[in-house]
């Protein structure tokens, strides 16, 4: 049975073809500002890489902020459901999601089953989330995937103290005049983000086999100052961006059946 | 007796001179990277204005967050306080203070001698604080002067962009932008979410009696009339709402200033 599974972000937008347990294909674009565009031009890519048409998938899953203006028939799902589902699938052993969306951030815990236990959520306040660190890129003048190794090489621990990513940029413009290192900026920038995160993850006391998912996953400075700061050793899934629109796949999978 | 007060705020500095109870001058400039030569400049300005040289004055209170590096004050005051005082100076019957500046938004509560009984305070999020009109006036392409006033003539009625997080707001303005809304019905949003913003902090140290917004946000008509009309009070404005803060500092060196010379007669 082939399904799809949308999962439709702020940023960015995900489709993962589903072939029975195997992933296909999958497709990961900039959502712009036409969400329901940007998920029909990444179904779209993502059946041509299949080499499928739409008529072929079966059933069709979505999720993330974006959920409810996708063009398609489609299960709906929640980004807690569909997280969790996505990191079982990649690890079952697994009873933990920390996911670092856009413009959102959240902690997940789970059973064994894959029942949801509990969570927590930061959606009011873009701090600890991908758009800080976009911002944070732009103000230092460096690539967002180059940012996370460059904070490991720093020399020396500073704090950037502004908790509101519109202040924390003035800050780091004053850092940038003041000739501070920019790798030694970096670093504050990840800590204070890893900060919040961990205090999500805090609340809900996450602990145990924890997956990172989203496509902040990739970045290995925030991975190793999360890990320092929960004392842990985070999951880093091969694609972390798509494990949402996976969850979305397995959902709808799991709805046909 | 000439005393002065010097508010270095996070993006103006000002300076008032004030010979016993009557205003002599006052500047206002927007804040350097140097906080204490901010300072120096606006108290320069300002002396100027008033035809006096430094040592005229007796007594410099200094106050707002650049307080502590003012290096020729005498004394220095938190701005909460400034504030009411300031307030209280121009209209005694105030109770109720909104002070917004550049990064902060406080509400203060004082007694009938202007004393402050409670105050809540944002620094931490741009949101409820000037900043986040700044930010709209520089992606709608238009000065802050005229924000408030096109936020008031709008042609559809938008929900309230998002209050809790600017860069959650600047998301929706593009949005907005892109489905060809019209700039000012976005205006109104924005002003619309600043004043919810402030109604909350309001509401935290009590809404009672006179009521008066200081700092810049006192000029953005559009947010003015906003929470007046969720408090349900008439606003109190003074003709510069930037200068209060200023103002009380230099009634508090008068004050002090009186106190001393009463002790040594």
């Amino acid at each position: 049975m082939l399904t799809a599974g949308i999962d439709a972000g702020s940023l960015s937008t995900k489709v993962v073809i589903l072939n029975q347990d195997k992933i296909m294909a999958y497709e990961v674009l900039s959502t712009g500002i036409d969400i329901g565009a940007a998920a029909k031009r990444a179904m779209d890519n993502v059946l041509e890489k299949a080499g499928i048409s739409l008529q072929d998938v079966e059933s069709i899953g979505s999720t993330g902020v974006g959920k409810k203006k996708v063009p398609y028939k489609s299960v709906q799902g929640t980004e807690v459901v569909c997280d969790t589902k996505g990191a079982l699938y990649f690890y079952p052993k697994s009873n933990g999601v920390i996911d670092i969306g856009g413009e959102n951030c959240r902690a997940i815990k789970f059973d064994a089953e894959g029942n949801i236990v509990d969570f927590a959520l930061n959606d009011k306040c873009a701090s600890g989330t991908g758009i800080f660190l976009d911002a944070m890129a732009k103000a230092l003048r460096v690539k967002p995937e180059e940012m996370g190794k460059l904070s490991l090489q720093s020399t020396e621990d500073i704090e950037v103290t502004s908790m509101c990513s519109v202040f924390a940029e003035s800050e780091v413009v004053s850092m940038i005049h003041r000739k501070v290192p920019k790798n030694n900026i970096l670093r504050g920038i990840h800590k204070s983000i890893a900060s919040r995160v961990v205090g999500l993850a805090n609340r809900i006391l996450l602990e145990g086999n924890v997956v990172i998912i989203g496509g902040i996953a990739k970045n290995i400075g925030l991975v190793t100052t999360l890990n320092e700061l929960m004392n842990s050793e985070l999951i880093v899934p091969e694609k972390p961006e798509v494990v949402g629109a996976l969850g979305a796949a397995l959902l709808a999978r799991e709805r046909k059946e | 007796m000439i005393t002065a007060g010097v508010d270095v705020g996070s993006l103006t500095g000002k300076t008032l001179i004030l010979k016993d109870n009557e205003i002599l001058s006052w500047s206002l400039i927007s804040t350097g990277p140097d906080s204490s030569e901010t300072a120096k400049e606006a108290t320069d300005i300002a002396l100027k204005e008033a035809g006096l040289s430094f040592d005229d004055i007796d007594y410099i209170v200094s106050t707002g967050y650049g307080r502590v590096v003012v290096p020729f004050s005498d004394k220095n005051i938190t701005e909460i306080t400034c504030h009411a005082k300031g307030a209280y100076w121009f209209f005694p019957r105030v109770r109720l203070i909104l002070d917004m500046g550049g990064q902060d938004c406080k509400g203060i509560r004082c007694d009938d001698t202007g004393k402050v009984t409670n105050f809540a305070m944002n620094d931490k999020c741009a949101a409820g604080a000037g900043r986040s009109m700044e930010i709209m006036s520089g992606l709608l392409d238009t000065p802050l002067a005229e924000m408030g006033g096109l936020s008031l003539d709008i042609k559809n009625k938008l929900a309230p962009l998002s209050s809790t997080c600017v860069v959650f707001a600047r998301t929706e303005v593009l949005g907005y932008l892109h489905e060809g809304t019209h700039k000012n019905d976005v205006l109104a949003g924005a002003c619309e979410a600043l004043a919810d913003r402030v109604y909350t902090l309001l509401k935290r140290v009590g809404i009672e009696g006179d009521f008066v917004i200081s700092g810049g946000i006192a000029k953005n008509i559009g947010v003015v009339k906003r929470i007046e009309q969720k408090v349900g009070l008439k606003a109190n404005i003074c003709f510069e709402p930037q200068i209060v803060g200023a103002l009380g500092a230099a009634v508090f060196g008068r004050e002090i200033l009186g106190k001393k010379t009463a002790k040594k007669k």
